[in-house]
């Protein structure tokens, strides 16, 4: 493990963007992890309403009086939890399928893969709309559409890498040898073939970022003072503007750091795993 | 090429196909009756079966399909039940909106993309580069409705701009303002207006202040909403010319003597095209959906705004309706492109490969 430490900090030396990106992640991280403990207020506390920024309310109060620093910093948590939780079903659900097409091939591949052309051949933004849609507008449901519409590039993806690894020696040893195909599968192909999806994880959480905090903007989210969440938080100021215009600017820079953050951390990582970029 | 364009021709008709049967079972996963949608609040059991029965929803889920594919192919897609109105009248209002401010921001996005790309590509790991790529990478990083936000702080009307220099600033939102003309009445009196309004003003009517004024309004959405593609076409430019830059054959057009650029512009960005052309493409199907959140901080009455209030009124008609026309015209742009991919790269169109 010290060698892969080694190669990491070797990579963040030569590799500046993925350098900043690593820090903008990491800031984000820890104001989610060690925030609370550090600010004044609970996100729950009411005060006066639309409060200016000062005092102990450093970016002021929000239109129901809730403290807007207190706000940002829990929702840093809820915000990232929940990008990583639709991330997380897309990377789950399109490994899966990428992995069973990719390594039975033949009719199950036909059918797998046309599905995911299908899925492909909608804007995505639109097609998790429409499930958000279906399945009623609330934030559980936000999560499960962005994930649900961010599968089919890692299916893709999964797919490719491991008809690359089937052909590997050690497979065909391991195959040769009698193993059962999920064994095979499981222990041989897949840990494999997950380089590039490393890649598509942290560029899929930024741009899971992005979609649910764009659906909860439309309003599909529910309720939003539910749970402090960056876009909902700015959903809440957009609709009191001008009074909460700060609270607009702030939840949306929040937003864009931290997905600047994940896309220059991948595809400083895209750079570094990919043998026809690395060190040109 | 024939026998590729047929083959391709072929997908795009299993395509729509699986759009059109995707359509009809939206509507049976929809939550909540229908038939109760339509009769509102003068729901009783009785008027529910009853319009269940006229609605054809009690007939087998074949049948239903069946009929709503003559339906679709007639060219019938129902009625909103919230406004009664016929869909296909409101399509014929907010698409032209939604195309043109789409088509505007492709556009923009294209010219400023390749040229930001091909800007790069010739001078690469300079400051110019650096630069830029990191411009392209916020462009992609940005919440669009915070970006159209921020553009209004910044430059609508006042905003920090108008503030500044006493200047009015741009136009808040909408297509026309109100106050000063009126859309709906503005299009009748005019004989064959389009619904594209800087056509109808320039061509029909032919006033160049309602040129103006509608050119005004349409110029902060079409920049905004040309971020995200402008960003992917630059990058993808970029890494194309700049790959193209290292071939042999360009090294021999230098070695010939030939002007830079001609070098750049015959050699490299036309054999850097494909995935250029592509994701220009790929941009335009992500604008027909991506328009949603553009039109909604603009309050343009566009398909987007309306898809929106479709879902948020569980209005299912124009829902499917929307569903239909975009995803429909994302197959058409799949298949454009990927027939213009031919008649740019040789290989394909001698109909060797081409998957």
């Amino acid at each position: 493990m010290s060698g892969g430490g080694a190669r990491a900090v070797a990579f963040l030396r030569h590799h500046r963007p993925a350098l900043v990106g690593t820090v903008l992640v990491a800031l984000v991280l820890l104001t989610a992890a060690g925030g609370p403990a550090v600010i004044p207020h609970a996100p729950g506390d009411v005060f006066e309403r639309f409060a200016e920024p000062g005092g102990s309310h450093p970016l002021g109060t929000d239109s129901q009086g809730y403290d807007l620093l207190a706000r940002m910093v829990y929702g840093a948590r809820t915000t990232l939890v929940i990008a990583v939780a639709s991330m997380t079903l897309s990377l789950v659900l399109g490994t899966l399928v990428g992995a069973v097409a990719g390594f039975a091939g033949g009719v199950a591949d036909m059918l797998l893969m046309r599905g995911v052309d299908v899925a492909m051949s909608f804007p995505s933004f639109l097609l998790a709309m429409v499930t958000v849609a279906v399945l009623g507008p609330r934030l559980e449901n936000v999560i499960v559409a962005v994930g649900l519409v961010g599968a089919p590039v890692f299916a893709r993806q999964v797919r490719a890498e491991v008809l690359r690894v089937v052909s590997e020696e050690y497979v065909v040893a391991a195959r040769s040898l009698g193993l059962p195909a999920t064994r095979v599968l499981f222990t041989h192909v897949l840990p494999n073939s997950l380089g590039p999806v490393i890649v598509l994880g942290t560029l899929g959480t930024g741009s899971a970022i992005l979609s649910v905090a764009g659906l909860n903007f439309l309003g599909l989210g529910g309720d939003p003072y539910r749970v402090p969440e960056w876009g909902l938080i700015l959903t809440q100021g957009w609709n009191k503007r001008p009074d909460a215009n700060l609270q607009v600017a702030v939840a949306g820079l929040a937003i864009f750091v931290t997905v600047l953050g994940f896309n220059l951390l991948g595809d400083g990582l895209k750079d570094e795993l990919d043998p026809r970029t690395r060190r040109r | 090429m024939f026998a590729y364009v047929l083959r391709r021709l072929g997908l795009s008709v299993v395509l729509l196909a699986v759009v059109v049967l995707a359509t009809f079972l939206l509507h049976h996963a929809l939550p909540g009756d229908p038939a109760a949608a339509v009769l509102g609040k003068q729901y009783t059991q009785a008027a529910a079966f009853e319009m269940r029965e006229r609605l054809g929803l009690n007939d087998p889920l074949p049948w239903q399909f069946l009929h709503y594919v003559e339906a679709v192919v007639a060219g019938d897609l129902g009625r909103s039940h919230v406004s009664n109105q016929l869909v296909t009248r409101e399509l014929a209002r907010v698409l032209p909106a939604t195309l043109e401010l789409s088509v505007a921001a492709l556009l923009v996005a294209s010219f400023v993309g390749v040229g930001l790309g091909v800007f790069t590509a010739t001078r690469p790991r300079t400051w110019w580069d650096v630069a830029g790529l990191t411009a392209a990478l916020a462009g992609v990083s940005l919440p669009i409705f915070w970006l159209g936000f921020l553009a209004l702080q910044g430059v609508g009307e006042g905003g920090l701009l108008a503030h500044a220099t006493g200047l009015r600033g741009l136009p808040l939102g909408g297509r026309f303002s109100p106050a000063e003309y009126s859309l709906g009445p503005w299009l009748e009196s005019h004989e064959g207006a389009t619904g594209f309004l800087l056509w109808d003003t320039l061509f029909v009517a032919r006033d160049p202040q309602v040129f103006l004024h509608v050119a005004k309004h349409l110029l902060l959405p079409t920049l905004v909403l040309s971020t995200v593609p402008m960003s992917v076409i630059a990058r993808i430019t970029r890494a194309s010319v700049g790959e193209a830059l290292l071939q042999d054959y360009v090294r021999t057009a230098r070695a010939k003597g030939l002007p830079a650029r001609t070098v750049v512009l015959r050699h490299a960005l036309r054999n850097a095209a494909i995935p250029v052309v592509t994701s220009i493409g790929t941009q335009l199907g992500y604008l027909l959906g991506g328009a949603v959140l553009t039109e909604t901080i603009f309050q343009w009455p566009g398909m987007g705004t309306y898809v929106v209030q479709a879902i948020l009124n569980l209005d299912v008609k124009p829902l499917q309706a929307c569903v239909l026309v975009v995803a429909v015209g994302f197959v058409f742009v799949n298949l454009i492109v990927d027939v213009s991919y031919a008649a740019l790269d040789p290989r394909i169109r001698a109909g060797g490969g081409g998957a």
